[in-house]
């Protein structure tokens, strides 16, 4: 790959920039999945490995954190882009090169990123961890990059209309740009108190809403229809989506501060508009799951649609939890809980991940014009980050409902954390099982690589049968 | 761009939604939260934990560089007489400022307006260094008003007479504490944020609006693991029972599953010996076995070590 960092653009094979954010992704979400079970070893048996600065979980938590969201995550999301874009609009990717260096810069940035952050070097700003100088690297070499080719793939277009996955992508690209720039002014100007709080919350948020969970599903708009043959269910119910999650989705950030001293006005119109966030959600979740009418066969036959269709079953919980659980009514009790983390976990590890893994499935089998080398590893893969994510999932939400209880019926602490411990064991069980999925996986896309059956040309990936 | 004019009125929309949407979630609170005024809780904070506790150019890898202490005074540092016990707040040359006194606009009209007229802070200078006091003003209401006095202009105090005259017993490194909370990552588990519904009776008063003003960052934490730690120093004030905590948690309480954090001892102890941490080790394994009875002995902490300066944090948490 790196060779074409310095070729002329034209002679840069059509697909490459996807093809090395994608394995750069799976790589990425095998680190940080590994550094997630490593930590939650830590959690479940505190003197396993010890007495070591660098394997501290408080050195460790943020790595595993910013590995996912902005190695995997995000890296698959660039993938996706990178193929969907111009495949829909019937064009190529505008710069092939611009793609390649972006992919590049994004590894060494986020390799020196997490790095500093490794060592303590933070600003101690949950989800903005980064120190401000890398803030600055990851809006100029890698969001605003792979902004500028997506809106100028859009721009050079060979279709008269702009397809649903691409109106995301557009916007998306767009948006987390403003988030990352706006939510990081405490770091740039250093703004304090709760003004740092709120924005630091309002980051968190909208990088969640206006980046993840649209280009999540964006994904699914194009996979579903592109592999079951059948067109979109309905693009009015795409444009609600897409409409409310512009207006209801970039509006709650106060409501994940709750309980901290903000305005009260601030607060309960957090929490209105956060309920509001179900109606993007029901559209999503009924438009995918009635345009795969009739090919249901399918998500029992092919992985892709196995996978995006277990995601999108994913958002319902996930949003009916996202939707009620910010109430007063509700956080009261499970603010701050496991309750919080096994639904952090279910937004990313569930839903997205399940999305985007189809993607990259599809994806490089696609652009590298080889058949996935195998199925069973395939199964495998599937099953054990459903079956891991799950133990993870159900293990947390009880813990954090222990601790609510503990928390209002005023428990002495050290009991809570009795009580939690079998399901910390359940975590670690749980996040071990996801890291060895994602070892089978990377291990099959490199397989897939160099002795997948080569796709005829004019057949796509899911018309052949699996060999193995 | 001709390809663009089906999505005008699109794009028009879009710009009024999230526009609309970022100016009721960040241009409308502002005015709630500009004009607060400081309360006692704030200004103290932000006096004893310096200008910024994350990454900062002063201080690029947290490592206690140009960072404030607090001390206690019992001698008036220019004279040596007895004075009444005294709390400073001392910045040696090249220490940036506390956020109140760089931009004094953070601390609401009232805290700044005597802070500057009566606390003199527009004279204090980062390459001279300074000292600061919690001065008060007596309302009309019998209530009292804070601010921030800048003793090294109203009574002459340089930071190093103070730091003379207060002795190392008397000297706190919470600023450099509070920073290794942070680098440490112990904000993943201990909030520092009681929450407004059964929390206080067991943690502590939440905060108020006021309590903030100046914090950078204010690390509430959001996944709580263990206990609220805002006010730990009022529930728990020895400083044996932290430094066993610290060393090993689990020889204070059994169950915990805080790791240890032996290595903020750095390789000496308080009498410049190397501490032998594989012998520890070894013999807390027989104790935990049963075959000692007793759990070796924690090292003293040197004066200069992170864990003192992480337990002068601590115990500030009042």
């Amino acid at each position: 790959m790196f060779k074409y960092l310095f070729a002329r653009s034209e002679d840069i094979p059509e697909g490459s920039a996807a093809v090395y954010f994608g394995f750069s992704a799976i790589v990425w979400f095998v680190i940080g999945t590994g550094l997630g079970a490593f930590n939650a070893s830590k959690l479940a048996f505190p003197d396993f490995v010890t007495g070591l600065e660098f394997v501290s979980f408080g050195h460790m938590r943020q790595v595993h954190v910013h590995a996912v969201i902005f190695g995997w995550i995000s890296m698959a999301f660039a993938m996706a882009m990178m193929y969907m874009t111009p495949a829909l609009g019937n064009t190529k990717l505008w710069s092939e090169k611009l793609g390649v260096w972006n992919a590049f810069l994004w590894n060494v940035g986020l390799s020196l990123g997490l790095t500093l952050l490794w060592a303590g070097m933070t600003s101690g700003r949950e989800y903005s961890d980064f120190p401000w100088f890398i803030d600055l690297y990851i809006a100029t070499f890698m969001t605003i990059p792979l902004g500028i080719n997506v809106w100028m793939t859009v721009i050079n277009r060979k279709t008269q209309g702009i397809y649903t996955t691409n109106w995301f992508f557009a916007s998306a690209v767009f948006m987390v740009s403003i988030v990352f720039i706006v939510g990081n002014l405490p770091e740039w100007f250093h703004l304090t108190g709760l003004t740092e709080a709120y924005l630091t919350w309002w980051f968190a948020h909208n990088v969640l809403g206006l980046w993840i969970t649209p280009v999540a599903a964006a994904i699914a708009y194009y996979t579903i229809p592109k592999v079951t043959g059948n067109p979109l269910y309905s693009h009015r119910i795409g444009h609600l989506h897409f409409w409310s999650v512009v207006v209801f989705y970039s509006t709650p950030a106060a409501h994940h501060l709750m309980s901290a001293p903000l305005p009260e006005w601030l607060k309960s119109f957090a929490s209105v508009e956060g309920v509001l966030i179900l109606v993007p959600a029901v559209a999503f979740v009924s438009n995918i799951l009635l345009t795969m009418q009739g090919k249901w066969n399918m998500f029992v036959e092919n992985l892709e649609i196995r996978f995006t269709v277990t995601g999108c079953l994913m958002a319902i919980p996930l949003n009916m939890q996202g939707g009620f659980q910010q109430t007063r009514a509700i956080n009261w009790y499970i603010h701050g809980t496991g309750w919080i983390v096994a639904h952090a976990h279910l937004a990313l590890l569930g839903f997205s991940t399940f999305l985007e893994a189809a993607a990259v499935y599809l994806g490089l089998q696609t652009l590298m014009k080889r058949k996935l080398y195998s199925l069973t590893l395939g199964n495998l893969h599937f099953w054990f980050l459903l079956i891991g994510f799950t133990t993870y999932w159900v293990s947390m939400t009880i813990a954090g409902l222990i601790q609510g209880a503990g928390k209002i019926y005023e428990v002495p602490y050290i009991d809570v954390v009795m009580a939690e411990h079998p399901y910390m064991i359940a975590r670690w069980i749980g996040g071990s099982l996801v890291f060895t999925g994602n070892c089978f996986w990377l291990y099959n896309m490199w397989m897939t690589a160099r002795a997948g059956t080569v796709i005829p040309e004019g057949r796509m990936a899911h018309e052949l049968a699996y060999e193995r | 761009m001709v390809n663009f004019r089906e999505y005008k009125i699109g794009a028009r929309f879009f710009g009024l939604a999230l526009g609309g949407s970022m100016t009721i979630t960040l241009f409308m609170p502002s005015f709630d939260l500009r004009n607060v005024n400081a309360t006692e809780v704030a200004l103290d904070k932000q006096l004893w934990a310096g200008h910024e506790s994350g990454f900062s150019l002063a201080d690029p890898f947290l490592t206690g560089e140009h960072r404030p202490v607090r001390v206690t005074l019992k001698t008036d540092p220019k004279t040596g007489q007895p004075m009444a016990s005294t709390v400073a707040y001392v910045y040696p040359a090249g220490t940036p400022l506390p956020n109140g006194v760089d931009h004094p606009d953070n601390l609401g009209n009232i805290v700044e307006q005597l802070s500057r007229d009566k606390g003199r802070i527009g004279e204090a200078s980062k390459s001279q260094g300074a000292v600061f006091l919690l001065s008060s003003e007596p309302q009309g209401d019998g209530s009292k008003q804070f601010y921030i006095e800048n003793a090294s202009a109203t009574k002459g105090w340089n930071p190093e007479e103070v730091m003379k005259a207060a002795g190392d017993e008397n000297t706190y490194h919470a600023s450099y504490g509070k920073a290794i909370f942070v680098r440490e990552g112990c904000w993943w588990c201990h909030t520092l944020l009681p929450e407004e519904t059964q929390d206080w009776q067991v943690f502590g008063a939440p905060p108020m609006l006021g309590d903030f003003n100046g914090e950078s960052p204010t690390a509430f934490g959001s996944d709580r693991k263990a206990p609220d730690i805002l006010h730990v120093g009022s529930r728990n004030s020895s400083r044996e029972w932290m430094m066993l905590h610290f060393f090993n948690p689990r020889l204070v309480q059994p169950h915990s599953i805080m790791p240890r954090f032996d290595y903020l001892w750095g390789p000496i102890d308080d009498k410049g010996q190397k501490i032998d941490f594989d012998k520890w080790r070894a013999e807390y394994n027989e104790y935990v076995d049963g075959k000692r009875v007793t759990p070796p002995e924690v090292p003293m902490y040197a004066s200069n070590s992170d864990a003192r300066a992480l337990i002068d944090f601590v115990l500030s948490l009042k």
